[in-house]
């Protein structure tokens, strides 16, 4: 730093740490959470845009869309793809209350986020569990 | 937007190690940033060991008696040491909140302690608070009325007056809106959870007259709705309020009148 001197003090004053040194909070990390799972959305949803275009398209690129999503890589995918999307619908319903008014005091506001972190695996496991259970 | 590292001339590095109190039994280790306009380096983390039996319970006394008693040149804002000043706001064991009301017995291990986050630093644990100062400023923080000033006070019923408990205890410490992702990313037009709180104490008034003059303000994508309930200004609020509430309340406001 050796033109630090002829900065000007304001522009010389370091920023101070944030992220690096801010505690992980519960609601803060489920709002990047939710912040992430829409993102996957997008790609969930072209995943979703890709199977519905190959099953209209033709046998053999049906064929081919369902071995990749029958894989093992696709089933994981998938799998992320349905918690995404149930941990993004429960995200939006926790958020809908809180911008009620609602569940803002310091227990109420973790048992929401809670909520929606507990709800999201279960409906997943649920999902998934009757889809194997009516695939035939 | 979001940023993941400090710029070149913030990032931290190792500092000095100060020696260990002679004789001492009960020691607590701090980790405390520097940082030194005068010297062209980039800020350090020193380490402090402070005896606890020739010590007060607070952070706050730590820190003073470090500065009493090992390094003069730790520098840092105190006045009241009883919470109601709200000058020696800083992080403490990753989160924001006050030195005199914080107790060395409420953290385990190593203490840490950086300056508000995501704030120009003047020196060591001074943050400079101006744009924080002018976001509080721009709500216009005071009674605004049209109907002429009655011969005595203002009146206001016990009920209406209940209203402005949790908001006028506010000290203005920045614990909240330094806490607040969405205001770290967006310092410029986001006008953070403090001056938020401070507005909704003067929109739910009863006496006051300009409410809907407030709420054009404050109604901006920026302004207000950068608030993604992250709340961590609620859990960082040294008074115990709710900053994250009153934001939602005024949201709410903004929906109702438009019927």
């Amino acid at each position: 730093m050796a033109d630090s001197a002829s900065q000007r003090l304001e522009d010389r004053r370091p920023l101070s740490p944030h992220l690096q040194i801010y505690k992980m909070m519960f609601t803060m990390v489920m709002s990047g959470l939710h912040r992430i799972t829409g993102m996957c959305l997008y790609a969930g949803t072209l995943l979703l845009a890709w199977y519905f275009i190959a099953a209209a398209s033709s046998r053999h690129s049906f064929e081919l869309a369902s071995w990749v999503y029958g894989s093992w890589i696709g089933r994981i995918v998938l799998l992320g793809f349905t918690w995404s999307l149930f941990h993004h619908l429960l995200g939006g319903v926790r958020h809908a209350v809180w911008d009620m008014g609602y569940m803002f005091d310091p227990k109420g506001r973790e048992t929401a986020a809670r909520l929606t972190l507990v709800g999201s695996i279960l409906m997943t496991l649920v999902f998934w569990i009757l889809a194997y259970a009516y695939r035939g | 937007m979001v940023e993941f590292t400090l710029p070149k001339n913030s990032r931290v590095t190792t500092g000095k190690t100060w020696p260990r109190p002679a004789g001492a039994t009960n020691v607590t280790e701090f980790r405390i940033y520097r940082w030194d306009p005068d010297d062209g380096k980039n800020p350090r983390i020193d380490t402090y060991f402070v005896d606890r039996d020739d010590c007060g319970p607070m952070v706050l006394d730590a820190i003073l008696w470090i500065k009493n008693k090992v390094d003069p040149t730790l520098t840092f804002r105190r006045s009241c040491r009883e919470g109601i000043c709200g000058s020696c706001s800083m992080n403490i064991d990753g989160t924001n909140t006050l030195a005199c009301t914080k107790g060395m017995d409420e953290i385990k291990g190593v203490i840490k302690i950086y300056p508000l986050p995501h704030m120009p630093v003047v020196k060591d644990l001074v943050p400079d608070l101006t744009r924080f100062y002018t976001h509080h400023a721009s709500i216009e923080p005071w009674l605004k009325t049209s109907t002429p000033a009655p011969e005595k006070e203002w009146r206001q019923t016990p009920e209406d007056r209940a209203k402005l408990d949790g908001l006028y205890e506010c000290i203005l410490c920045a614990c909240c809106s330094t806490s607040c992702p969405s205001y770290w990313w967006n310092t410029e037009r986001y006008l953070g959870p403090a001056a938020l709180l401070q507005a909704y104490r003067w929109l739910i008034d009863s006496r006051d007259e300009a409410t809907g003059e407030r709420l054009d303000y404050i109604e901006d994508t920026f302004r207000l709705y950068r608030c993604h309930t992250i709340l961590n200004c609620s859990k960082a609020c040294p008074k115990g309020l709710n900053p994250a509430l009153a934001i939602s309340e005024i949201k709410n406001m903004m929906i109702h009148r438009q019927f």
